[in-house]
């Protein structure tokens, strides 16, 4: 008995070989044309210019502040909840399992009037908030939180299925051993989960790092403070788009740089057994 | 004969019968045919126009007028590209000149049909207390205005500079002004939101940019003729139009009284003639 993966990886069956490389060449070439297209678009010149220019570093800046702060905070607030609905049977599971997929489904722009409506200073939560001397809106802790409630969902979602499929036969054996639980998450669970973990960091991190609806009607703009990346590049569009343009080709590499950084640490991890 | 020759043929038989009938069937003659006029307009004329063409439509049955919105960018490229207009409403002289240059617009039909004017929208319980322009530069107001890069945004600038030149307000106004924005908005959709949450104090776009349903809940402060900068909208038909008689009644329309209150509802300034 060999498995697909066997058949495709290491054996002949050349017709299957064939129609999946083609299936692969597709899928990449998809993927990569447009941003090729992109990069031959822009001059190489503006693109070095742009990376002098005070409102793009500032904007670059930010954007990676934030989008890690952020990744940050949503392994932290993240993890119990995927952990909970990976191992636990609970009344209303469900319910908050899908409350945790919601800011998904919600268009950014609405998502961002929706956290004004909250933590704005007329806001259901905002108004207490206001009268305390705190003020959200329009400051880079609001830039965190539309990024936060936008980007989470990627990370919950990976974490509660790499929690699931841990055989918990590990855990026990810790345990019988006298580990105490929290002992037992951090060097037994999470090791076992760290793919799945990741990779769900990965994607929140680049999903804040994209956020702009969200930013703009709970941020708004302003350089240095509120201006993230994809702020910068859609109000450079409206002026000059080589400009914008460059932009973009600055914040896909940096992007793609530290999404690869972040799968080389963690290669021996994926090797195949 | 075959079996399936007598077929083929039965089925050719049917056919040229039905088409037949089709054309002879008394009683059914199709309904004169419409007179279709397609307008490009600035999409800051949507609900205007949308209103003006129903009461001409009203009042000619026998035309149809159909409405193609967009960036006024956006629709001299099209124009340019080939699309099929009779009418082009311009939101500034810029892109009606360069038509007129490459001889795509009929020259002796071009002319003003209505402005715009900046003016100061403040929510309606206005808690920051703003009753002239002065009050704009209190140290902490809230104030969003347009990017740079979009019209209203540059213009909001260019109005600012207007003030800082006259020694009424001077350069120190223009830079408390500035000092109290708190989001530079890439659409009047965001600044308005932002208003009627009541996240932002005040903010600077065309008075034609409140929506019907917004005038209820926002105060309009003018802006002096002498700082404010005037959007000229020209309109101009278009030299493939091949109905340029009723391009010129409708047009003849939009300028008419009728056509002015409609404008003015939504607004727009008439032009002095």
């Amino acid at each position: 008995m060999t498995t697909l993966m066997e058949r495709i990886c290491m054996r002949g069956n050349l017709p299957l070989r064939i129609l999946v490389a083609i299936l692969v060449v597709i899928a990449v070439l998809f993927i990569c044309i447009p941003l090729v297209a992109l990069l031959l678009r822009v001059p190489q010149t503006l693109l070095f210019a742009s990376l002098q220019d005070p409102v793009v570093l500032d904007a670059l800046f930010l954007s990676l502040v934030t989008a890690s702060i952020s990744m940050v905070i949503v392994i932290g607030f993240g993890t119990p909840i995927a952990y909970i609905n990976a191992r636990c049977q609970y009344p209303g599971k469900k319910i908050i399992d899908t409350i945790t997929d919601l800011p998904v489904v919600l268009p950014p722009a609405v998502a961002g009037l929706a956290l004004l409506m909250a933590f704005g200073r007329r806001g259901l939560v905002g108004q207490y908030l206001n009268l305390m001397g705190i003020d959200i809106a329009f400051t880079t802790i609001a830039v965190i939180i539309a990024q936060v409630f936008v980007a989470s969902p990627f990370y919950i979602r990976q974490a509660r299925t790499s929690f699931a499929s841990i055989n918990r036969v590990y855990e026990h054996a810790a345990r019988t051993l006298g580990a105490s639980p929290l002992t037992t998450f951090f060097s037994i669970t999470v090791p076992l989960a760290i793919n799945g973990i990741l990779s769900g960091a990965v994607m929140t991190f680049a999903r804040a790092l994209g956020e702009f609806g969200a930013t703009i009607m709970f941020a708004g703009n302003l350089q240095g403070k509120t201006q993230t990346m994809p702020l910068a590049i859609y109000g450079a569009l409206q002026g000059d788009m080589d400009a914008s343009l460059a932009l973009a080709v600055i914040l896909v590499f940096i992007s793609f740089a530290v999404i690869i950084v972040i799968k080389i640490l963690t290669e021996k991890e994926e090797a195949v057994p | 004969m075959t079996r399936s020759t007598t077929l083929i043929s039965l089925a050719v038989g049917i056919t040229i019968l039905l088409l037949t009938a089709g054309c002879t069937s008394p009683g059914t003659a199709p309904a004169p045919e419409k007179n279709e006029l397609t307008v490009f307009a600035a999409a800051s004329l949507t609900g205007a126009m949308t209103d003006i063409a129903k009461a001409y439509e009203a009042a000619h049955p026998d035309t149809k007028i159909i409405l193609n919105f967009d960036g006024s960018q956006a629709l001299r490229t099209q124009i340019e590209q080939g699309a099929h207009a009779d009418l082009f409403l311009s939101a500034n002289t810029k892109h009606m000149t360069a038509l007129q240059g490459e001889g795509l617009i009929v020259n002796d039909s071009v002319k003003t049909f209505t402005k715009n004017k900046l003016a100061v929208l403040i929510p309606k319980d206005n808690r920051a207390n703003i009753t002239g322009l002065s009050d704009l530069a209190t140290p902490g107001i809230r104030l969003v205005m347009g990017t740079k890069e979009v019209p209203f945004g540059d213009y909001t600038r260019q109005a600012l500079g207007k003030m800082a030149n006259d020694t009424a307000y001077g350069p120190e106004f223009r830079n408390a002004v500035m000092k109290n924005v708190v989001s530079e908005d890439p659409a009047v959709t965001a600044l308005v939101a932002h208003l009627r949450v009541g996240e932002a104090d005040a903010g600077i776009a065309y008075a034609s940019d409140v929506s019907e349903e917004d005038k209820a809940l926002v105060i309009m402060l003018p802006i002096p003729d002498r700082y404010n900068v005037i959007a000229v909208y020209p309109l101009g038909i278009v030299q493939e139009s091949k109905v340029k008689d009723q391009a010129a009644a409708f047009a003849q329309f939009i300028t008419s009284t009728e056509g002015n209150a409609i404008l003015i509802r939504y607004g727009f300034v008439p032009v002095d003639r």
